[in-house]
């Protein structure tokens, strides 16, 4: 092998190192950009929402030894009911909403969800086996392992559900409908609390599916939610508030400069390069790449 | 400041003086010290946000910095502990000016996005610039602050100081607010465009205030490195910087007493639920402290959610109520019995 | 404004009606500190288990000559601020005669000028070396977690015996992995060895595949990860998705076999210094440390249904440090000071031999080398 090649192998593997980052990323960024839409905050549990999701998953292909499969299921439909709860519990009562005011009822509830993990799954490092073995595969000299394959494909086939539903589906465009102007869906006959309740719902089948399929290769345990929710707070500011796909091409594209730059500059300084990069685009374009300031002009804080 | 505030700053002032005499314990007093510290940080980051609308998920940072500064100054090149707090009070004036001017162009979740990304940054050259920061491993004996060539060695004294701090801080913020500058920022809050036509210089305005709170914080920051004699990232984490925020929200966004109280009872709550479980523990119940998390965060929302307006306006709001109706009813009998 | 006043008050009045004094004059007070809930959890956890354990075992065996021995347990949640109120909580409210604690090098750093203003004997169960020296500003703390250096000097010496001299560190960014890092690049020169690479990780990172592929890149013999946290087991699955054959070896902080479990088979042969807890099963009969070894690994597994863990034998042998002076001297603080500086003891880290000059008592010999074989920790053969 020469160096040129050796170079280029190097590049591949921080490539796929960085999409697989930054898929999780763009999975939790779409969360927040649902529930954003439906209700303008940002809901600081959904970090919270993926660890419960790997947490239940291994308990259930663990402990209880089911298939994939089925524990795959069981665990988004789980999480789904958490979502509603959550929304009936703590967002639906409050008869003033300010936006402050939700975001630290969220910060409330995933201290909650993180101690609830926390005396449910004890203070470990949780781990369980991958969906098809661990033995990496040969990619051009990179090497990739099948549950990286696995998060992609899923990343793949949730955006493509994602699209199907908001675009074919009357349910997905009646919460587009309260999205762009909630006051018009309203008057339009649509119930604008059901579809708050559905984007938590929706959002917290997304973070379980994010948590499940992480989880084989990063282990879970309680605390991992304040920085996955970070980072995907990071992709969806910068695809532009409330842009689900620009949620996904930022997260991926966070992912491949952390990636890049813990390889090419610098590990010790590693998540502060893609921070940097972020805050420069902000300082530019102040409603993220694919945002667009009239969308961010309904949306004041 | 007038009327109720200058009430409550002297109730202020003489609970000050009187609580060494109540509390003698050196605990006690060395957790209202450190609560003290969070207060100082919220009333800047309160007059950011509930008096000039500007959220800031990154005051953490500049508490960072203010420790950093002064521990480094003094442990490693042994400055006056005066002369190194003052330098950080110049380096958080210069970043929070950069970081002011484009951040504060941005609005909500985007402002939240930048001011949190700051604070991750800060934290991550803290821990990354080992020869600078010590890293992880910190930075170790950092003196006691002095006073007139008098150093503050007991938990007594550091209390007066560190709340006769808060005291000019809250003196100066009620000046702030009662200025010129201050109607001018209340008036940015309603509408900044409205603001902007009456001439209100809205992005200096801003940027004056942002440096303020700063200032606040990283003062906060000097104290806490003088009284812990000892500082690593830890204190300092993204974490903290959303802490701050939960603060100036659960005592009450829009006043400098609500940000106060909001401190304090965070500051404390982990204390009291401490106690918690001896209490528990003495009536034969058995008590995890892996509870403590669940109950924390079942207090800060049940506050969320029955106390819109945060404890501050809940309790003096409630009282309120509770005082017009007892008067409502007195003089409903007055009447009778006339 | 009277609001305020009641509050304080009130404030006031929770804080007076807590301060009961415990009734039996006779008990020993001790204090503990550990890490029992958040980022530290993993310390604070089977330390305060250990504890417990011992502290029951003392009572229902008559005490302490006689005198009960009552635990005050704080939780420090790892943090620094929650450290300096809980130590602070332990000398001056409980009215303790020493402490135990805290968990880690951070929290440790932060509470010892409380000790030492209080005059209060603490024995730290973390392992920075700061801790303990320079020895005439820590008159008051002690330590039984092992030097960092030596851990590091077992390591060289096996390479050395190998023949490998060009190195990369991956450490995590603890206080820790810092401290390991700052120890390898300090001490490597003198075993002739040369690090090549030296990358970090933080203790939430997932992914160590960049790090290792730079370190790959300068063609080093053998990568020593050092750190603590349970994202360490991810190296050696990174290393193996990279097919990354040279040798790996592990600090101390490996020690425990949950990470090895987690890590799979890709921990299997990887090198690590560790107290002899780790391997008791495949110690000889005739080693001093075995009898101490075999009886708390036996107690704690059958009280607590978990495998046994290096730092909860740190709070073992603080705790049994302890208890030996107290016996000695009784609860004055001052005394037991001095008797602990006098003191021997063979517990579960190594042979603690304290001196004036040394509050930390152990040395290299205390650590053996261990391997993962067939998902067990092993003594290393050769």
């Amino acid at each position: 092998m020469n160096h040129t090649d050796g170079a280029f192998v190097d590049v591949l593997q921080f490539l796929i190192m960085g999409i697989q980052r930054g898929s999780i990323y763009a999975m939790v960024a779409m969360g927040f950009n649902m529930i954003y839409n439906a209700t303008g905050i940002i809901n600081f549990a959904q970090g919270e929402f993926v660890v419960l999701g790997g947490l239940m998953m291994v308990t259930l292909t663990m402990a209880y030894n089911l298939s994939i499969v089925f524990a795959f299921i069981l665990t988004v439909l789980f999480l789904i009911i958490a979502g509603i709860l959550m929304e009936r519990l703590t967002i639906n009562p409050v008869k003033q909403p300010t936006v402050l005011r939700l975001i630290i009822i969220t910060i409330a509830v995933s201290i909650i969800i993180k101690g609830a993990a926390m005396v449910f799954w004890g203070k470990g490092s949780h781990y369980m086996r991958h969906f098809s073995g661990t033995e990496s595969l040969d990619f051009y000299g990179a090497r990739i392992l099948p549950q990286t394959l696995w998060i992609f494909a899923i990343l793949f086939f949730v955006v493509v559900a994602y699209i199907l539903f908001f675009n074919y589906t009357m349910t997905g465009k009646c919460m587009r409908a309260c999205a762009i102007n909630r006051d018009a869906a309203r008057l339009a006959g649509i119930n604008d609390r059901k579809m708050v309740m559905l984007s938590f719902a929706l959002s917290a089948g997304i973070g379980a599916i994010a948590g499940i399929i992480i989880t084989p290769i990063i282990q879970m345990d309680y605390a991992r939610g304040a920085m996955l929710g970070l980072k995907g707070f990071g992709a969806a500011v910068l695809g532009g508030l409330g842009n689900s796909m620009g949620a996904v091409v930022a997260g991926v594209l966070l992912g491949i400069l952390e990636a890049m730059g813990a390889g090419y500059i610098s590990s010790h300084y590693m998540d502060a390069i893609a921070l940097v990069i972020l805050l420069f685009v902000l300082f530019i374009r102040p409603s993220g790449i694919f945002g667009s300031s009239e969308a961010m002009r309904l949306k004041e804080f | 400041m007038k009327g109720k505030n200058s009430a409550g700053f002297l109730a202020l002032i003489i609970g000050i003086i009187a609580t060494p005499f109540l509390v003698t314990n050196d605990y006690y007093l060395g957790v209202l010290i450190f609560a003290a510290f969070n207060s100082l940080a919220c009333i800047g980051l309160c007059l950011l946000m509930g008096y000039a609308g500007q959220i800031s998920i990154g005051h953490g940072a500049f508490v960072a910095i203010g420790a950093y500064t002064s521990g480094i100054l003094t442990a490693k090149l042994a400055w006056s502990p005066w002369l190194a707090m003052l330098c950080g009070i110049l380096l958080v004036i210069v970043i929070a000016f950069c970081l002011g001017i484009p951040a504060l162009r941005l609005k909500g979740h985007y402002l939240a996005m930048a001011t949190l990304g700051f604070a991750s940054i800060v934290h991550i050259v803290v821990v990354a610039a080992v020869d600078l920061t010590g890293g992880p491993s910190g930075i170790v004996n950092i003196p006691r602050l002095d006073l007139f060539g008098y150093v503050l060695n007991s938990d007594r004294q550091y209390f007066y100081f560190s709340w006769g701090v808060v005291a000019l801080g809250i003196y100066i913020a009620f000046n702030l607010i009662n200025s010129r500058m201050g109607r001018g920022l209340q008036a940015i809050h309603g509408s900044e465009d409205a603001a902007a036509s009456l001439g209100i210089n809205i992005t200096s305005y801003k940027v004056q205030v942002f440096m303020l709170s700063a200032v606040f914080a990283s003062v906060s920051g000097s104290l806490y490195a003088y009284y812990v004699n000892y500082i690593d990232p830890g204190p300092f984490d993204v974490g903290h910087s959303v802490l701050l925020v939960t603060m100036v929200a659960v005592g009450g966004l829009h006043n400098i007493w609500g940000a106060l109280i909001g401190a304090i009872f965070l500051s404390l709550l982990p204390e009291f639920l401490s106690f918690l479980s001896e209490y528990l523990e003495a009536f034969g119940i058995e008590y995890q402290p892996d509870f403590d998390t669940l109950i924390y965060g079942s207090i800060l929302l049940i506050i969320m959610l029955f106390l819109p307006e945060g404890i501050f306006k809940g309790i003096t709001g409630s009282m309120g109520s509770v005082v017009s109706s007892v008067k409502k009813s007195l003089g409903r009998t007055a009447g009778r019995e006339q | 404004m009277k609001r305020i006043l009641i509050l304080v008050c009130l404030c006031a009045a929770m804080v007076f009606s807590a301060s009961t004094i415990y009734a039996n004059p006779e008990a020993y007070h001790v204090g503990c500190a550990f890490a029992v809930t958040g980022k530290a959890s993993w310390l604070g956890e089977p330390e305060r288990n250990t504890v417990e354990m011992i502290a029951k075992q003392i009572n229902d065996n008559g005490g302490i000559n006689g005198h009960p021995l009552v635990l005050h347990i704080e939780d420090t949640q790892g943090d620094n601020t929650r450290a300096v109120n809980a130590v602070k909580k332990l000398i001056k409210k409980d009215k303790v005669c020493a402490i135990i604690g805290t968990s880690r090098s951070g929290t440790s750093m932060a509470a010892i000028p409380v000790a030492t203003q209080s005059e209060i004997p603490m024995i730290s169960c973390a392992s920075a070396a700061v801790i303990t020296t320079p020895v005439e500003q820590r008159k008051w703390i002690f330590k039984v977690g092992p030097d960092d250096s030596d851990a590091a000097r077992n390591i060289f010496e096996h390479m050395n015996a190998h023949d490998i001299n060009k190195i990369g560190i991956l450490t995590g960014t603890t206080g820790f992995g810092a401290a390991g890092r700052e120890q390898l690049k300090e001490i490597a020169g003198e075993y002739g060895i040369e690090i090549i690479a030296d990358e970090t990780y933080n203790p939430t990172d997932t992914d160590m595949t960049a790090q290792l592929i730079s370190i790959r890149k300068t063609g080093a013999q053998a990568v020593i990860n050092w750190s603590i946290v349970p994202a360490q087991s991810i190296v050696s699955q990174n290393m193996q998705q990279l097919k990354l054959t040279i040798p790996l070896y592990q600090s101390h902080g490996f020690a425990n076999i949950k990470y090895a479990e987690a890590a799979g088979d890709s921990a299997e042969g990887c090198i690590f210094p560790a107290g002899r807890i780790m391997a008791v099963d495949t110690l000889s009969d005739d080693h001093p440390q075995k009898a101490p070894l075999t009886e708390y690994k036996k107690a704690y597994e059958s009280t607590y249904n978990e495998h046994v863990s290096t730092f909860g034998g740190h709070a073992y042998d603080a705790l049994w440090i302890l208890v030996n002076a107290l016996k000695k001297v009784g609860d004055d603080p001052a005394k037991l000071r001095d008797e602990l500086e006098n003191t021997t003891f063979v517990g579960v880290g190594g042979i603690f031999e304290y001196s004036e000059k040394d509050h930390c008592g152990l040395d290299k010999d205390d650590f053996a080398l261990l391997t993962v074989k067939d998902g067990k920790f092993v003594v290393l053969k050769d």
